[in-house]
């Protein structure tokens, strides 16, 4: 029952992660962080087996790192996308695949563009404008199909992102401990206060 | 007293030369002309060819300047079997980074891994180095259009306009004389004639004589290279009044 969100907007992508650690039907720990800033224009968010995401996150985050260090500039959000597409493609095929799935959110300096890719643990790679995994996406993605648009500003977008949170706090059997709110701009990755106690309606 | 230290590229000679590295500089000095002109919206590459003989068929095809992938091209001066072996390199090299991030490789990285390539050879692995240096010219979204040179040490420089082969130091001089910082594509192209005119041993130049080639960007904003056929060669140097008048070729 992990919740990752993902939503762009005109100048900005917002990525949501839920801080339930979860083993079986127990949850150990309710502030966990299930993402990781790669460069300081790209942050993936990741769910799946125990073990496997937060390895395949740091193994990334390391190598993206390298990259920038080795070269002098950081990797595009598109490129490392892609990157991150491949090292889970090539694990898939090999003894131990990585059971992880993942949203990348970016920010494109050069284009000034904010971006958005969902990536699954068959390596399937899709640039979206909005990106829900695992329950998440049975709940969410109508709702951002109806009221998401590309030239939104970011307060339009926080409060799409509690149509949606609400919603799974609605329809989920359990509770999922609220989210981690990452925001990722031109300027940078921050983290955004995010008010989880609020009371919702259930009918 | 230079043989004990000839004979191996790794070993330092007591003034603590290279000589291996050195007699492959020594190499490209005698080799074409090429040169590079960086432009605001492109860059040219101009090279001469050395016609050994009337008899050597003139194929269409360029022996000094070569495509690496979709945004750079590179002109070359020196052993030219050398060369081959380096641009498939490169190519390889380019390839393999579009792979691994579905995007075309930042010019400097890649003049970077080939340099670091030529740097192996001056320390390691074959009897001598690559007896090459490249005029490299390329496109990226970070900085836009760039001009680099290598040499066989593994050195390599950032340029606004360079030149390398023989009489690069008088080109050289001559294209610092005449550059200048806003000029554009044409203007550049003019400027790689002119400057290819004084440094070649004859003064009226033919397509025979020079490959040409650009890189810019075209109407919709595509980066586009063009090695240039022999017409628009001849006409270029038509219109700069550099061409070879058209009877003596018979008499010749």
């Amino acid at each position: 029952m992990e919740v990752l969100l993902g939503i762009t907007g005109k100048d900005f992508t917002i990525v949501a992660a839920s801080k339930a650690a979860m083993r079986g039907a127990t949850i150990l720990k309710a502030s966990d962080d299930k993402t990781r800033a790669l460069n300081s224009t790209s942050l993936m968010a990741f769910s799946g087996e125990a073990g496997d995401t937060v390895q395949f996150a740091e193994y990334i985050q390391a190598n993206i790192q390298l990259y920038s260090m080795r070269n002098s500039m950081e990797l595009s959000p598109t490129a490392t996308a892609n990157f991150v597409r491949g090292e889970l493609a090539r694990a898939l095929r090999s003894r131990r695949p990585y059971t992880v799935n993942l949203i990348l959110g970016g920010y494109d300096k050069i284009a000034d563009k904010p971006t958005l890719y969902w990536i699954d643990y068959l390596a399937s790679l899709a640039p979206v404008p909005y990106a829900a995994h695992g329950y998440a996406q049975y709940y969410c993605l109508s709702i951002l199909d109806k009221h998401h648009h590309p030239d939104i500003d970011f307060e339009q977008g926080m409060k799409l992102l509690r149509m949606c949170t609400q919603e799974l706090k609605r329809r989920l059997p359990i509770d999922f401990k609220g989210v981690v709110v990452k925001v990722i701009t031109k300027d940078g990755i921050r983290e955004q206060e995010y008010e989880d106690d609020v009371k919702v309606a259930i009918p | 007293m230079s043989r004990r230290y000839d004979s191996r590229t790794t070993i330092f000679s007591p003034e603590g030369r290279l000589y291996q590295v050195e007699y492959a500089l020594e190499a490209i000095s005698h080799a074409g002309t090429a040169l590079g002109i960086l432009a605001q919206d492109g860059i040219v590459l101009a090279a001469e060819r050395k016609v050994t003989s009337k008899l050597l068929e003139q194929d269409t095809s360029a022996e000094k300047l070569y495509i690496l992938n979709d945004n750079m091209i590179c002109a070359v001066a020196g052993m030219t079997a050398d060369a081959n072996i380096l641009i498939n390199f490169a190519r390889q090299a380019a390839q393999r980074y579009l792979l691994i991030y579905n995007e075309d490789i930042p010019c400097e990285q890649l003049v970077r891994r080939l340099s670091d390539l030529k740097q192996g050879y001056t320390q390691r692995g074959g009897l001598r180095p690559f007896g090459v240096s490249f005029i490299y010219a390329g496109w990226d979204p970070q900085l836009n259009f760039q001009l680099y040179q290598s040499n066989p040490s593994g050195n390599y420089g950032g340029w606004k306009a360079t030149s390398v082969g023989a009489n690069n130091a008088s080109a050289q001089s001559l294209l610092k004389q005449d550059y200048k910082e806003d000029c554009n594509l044409k203007e550049a192209c003019g400027l790689a004639v002119k400057v290819l005119s004084k440094t070649m041993d004859s003064t009226k130049l033919s397509s025979e004589k020079i490959e040409f080639a650009t890189i810019g960007r075209n109407k919709n904003g595509k980066i586009y290279h063009h090695l240039w056929g022999a017409d628009e060669i001849d006409a270029l140097l038509k219109e700069h009044g550099l061409a070879k008048p058209e009877d003596t070729e018979m008499t010749e």
